[in-house]
């Protein structure tokens, strides 16, 4: 009964993963747009005090919640604009984990500042 | 035995949603390596286990950033009024008073607080295409690795996060607030 199961589950044909590339390429868009706005509040005043939408929790607040509306707004932009296709997955993992690893520089302070 | 109420909050963001997506992503890592296996056999409820963890995991990661952004930052970084003595109760200040301290602060806290929101973004991806890849996963070795690579990097943020937080708390601990009895003394 389990083999059979496993094997009708298996014969379902695969999804379009359009949908997967979105996720994919925004997340990392979205980690990006937190590298940039964290070192943009870091070297400018204005951005700074622009950005510091909760007092309490100053540039903080902004850059993060201005980050995650980045986010979430290209991908659901993405995903209106590729669900339903196939695309190839390689070059948008290849982007994304750029976009991640060098967020992950950006955010780390000292490099940050030589930008 | 007492605990003041700012601690217990450091402890719940801390040792508690914090520690706790840590432990969680070796867990995620097994169940994913389960899920790419070429003998595993695909069942409805085995393609579920992993979304469901994925999504605990993203609501820790959620958690832990808001917790750490919204209650316990704004103490961490409260500013003393102009010639206060004490410092003990504004840890920012109280790292950038001593030399010693001070990179505590301008690496530690400046790393922390922004490679920690990361995390959210990396992990919910993660459990979306879990859940909606599901049945896909075991045949699709991209998809497996964007899972793999996101949540090997949130593992690395949550790391750093965690590491500073708990040196910075050994440091300048966030403490004040109400007194919190935890058991009476004899």
């Amino acid at each position: 009964m389990r083999t059979q199961s496993a094997i009708s589950q298996d014969n379902v044909p695969a999804l379009p993963n359009g949908s997967a590339a979105a996720a994919i390429l925004s997340a990392g868009i979205g980690s990006f747009t937190l590298a940039l706005f964290t070192i943009v509040a870091d070297q400018s005043v204005t951005a700074k005090n622009l950005l510091s939408i909760y007092k309490p929790t100053g540039a903080l607040s902004g850059v993060s919640t201005f980050a995650i509306l980045a986010w979430i707004v290209v991908w659901a932009v993405l995903e209106w604009r590729w669900r339903g296709r196939d695309l190839s997955l390689k070059p948008i993992n290849i982007i994304a984990f750029a976009l991640l690893a060098l967020s992950l520089l950006a955010t780390f302070p000292p490099l940050g500042d030589l930008l | 035995m007492e605990v003041t109420t700012r601690s217990l909050w450091t402890l719940v963001h801390g040792m508690g949603f914090g520690a706790l997506y840590l432990l969680a992503c070796s867990g995620a890592i097994v169940l994913l390596s389960l899920r790419s296996a070429t003998n595993a056999h695909s069942t409805p409820a085995g393609d579920r286990v992993l979304g469901i963890y994925l999504t605990v995991m993203a609501a820790l990661a959620w958690l832990t950033v808001l917790s750490g952004t919204y209650i316990i930052y704004p103490w961490y970084r409260a500013a003393p009024s102009a010639g206060a003595a004490h410092l003990t109760a504004f840890p920012r200040s109280l790292l950038l008073s001593n030399p010693a301290t001070k990179q505590w602060h301008l690496i530690g806290m400046e790393w922390k607080e922004h490679v920690g929101w990361l995390v959210p973004i990396a992990i919910t991806m993660a459990a979306f295409i879990a859940i909606k890849y599901a049945r896909d996963l075991k045949h699709s070795p991209a998809l497996r690795s964007a899972l793999y690579g996101f949540v090997g990097a949130s593992l690395f943020a949550a790391g750093i996060a965690g590491f500073f937080g708990a040196m910075l708390d050994k440091n300048a601990p966030v403490d004040g607030g109400q007194t919190v009895r935890l058991v009476q003394g004899e």
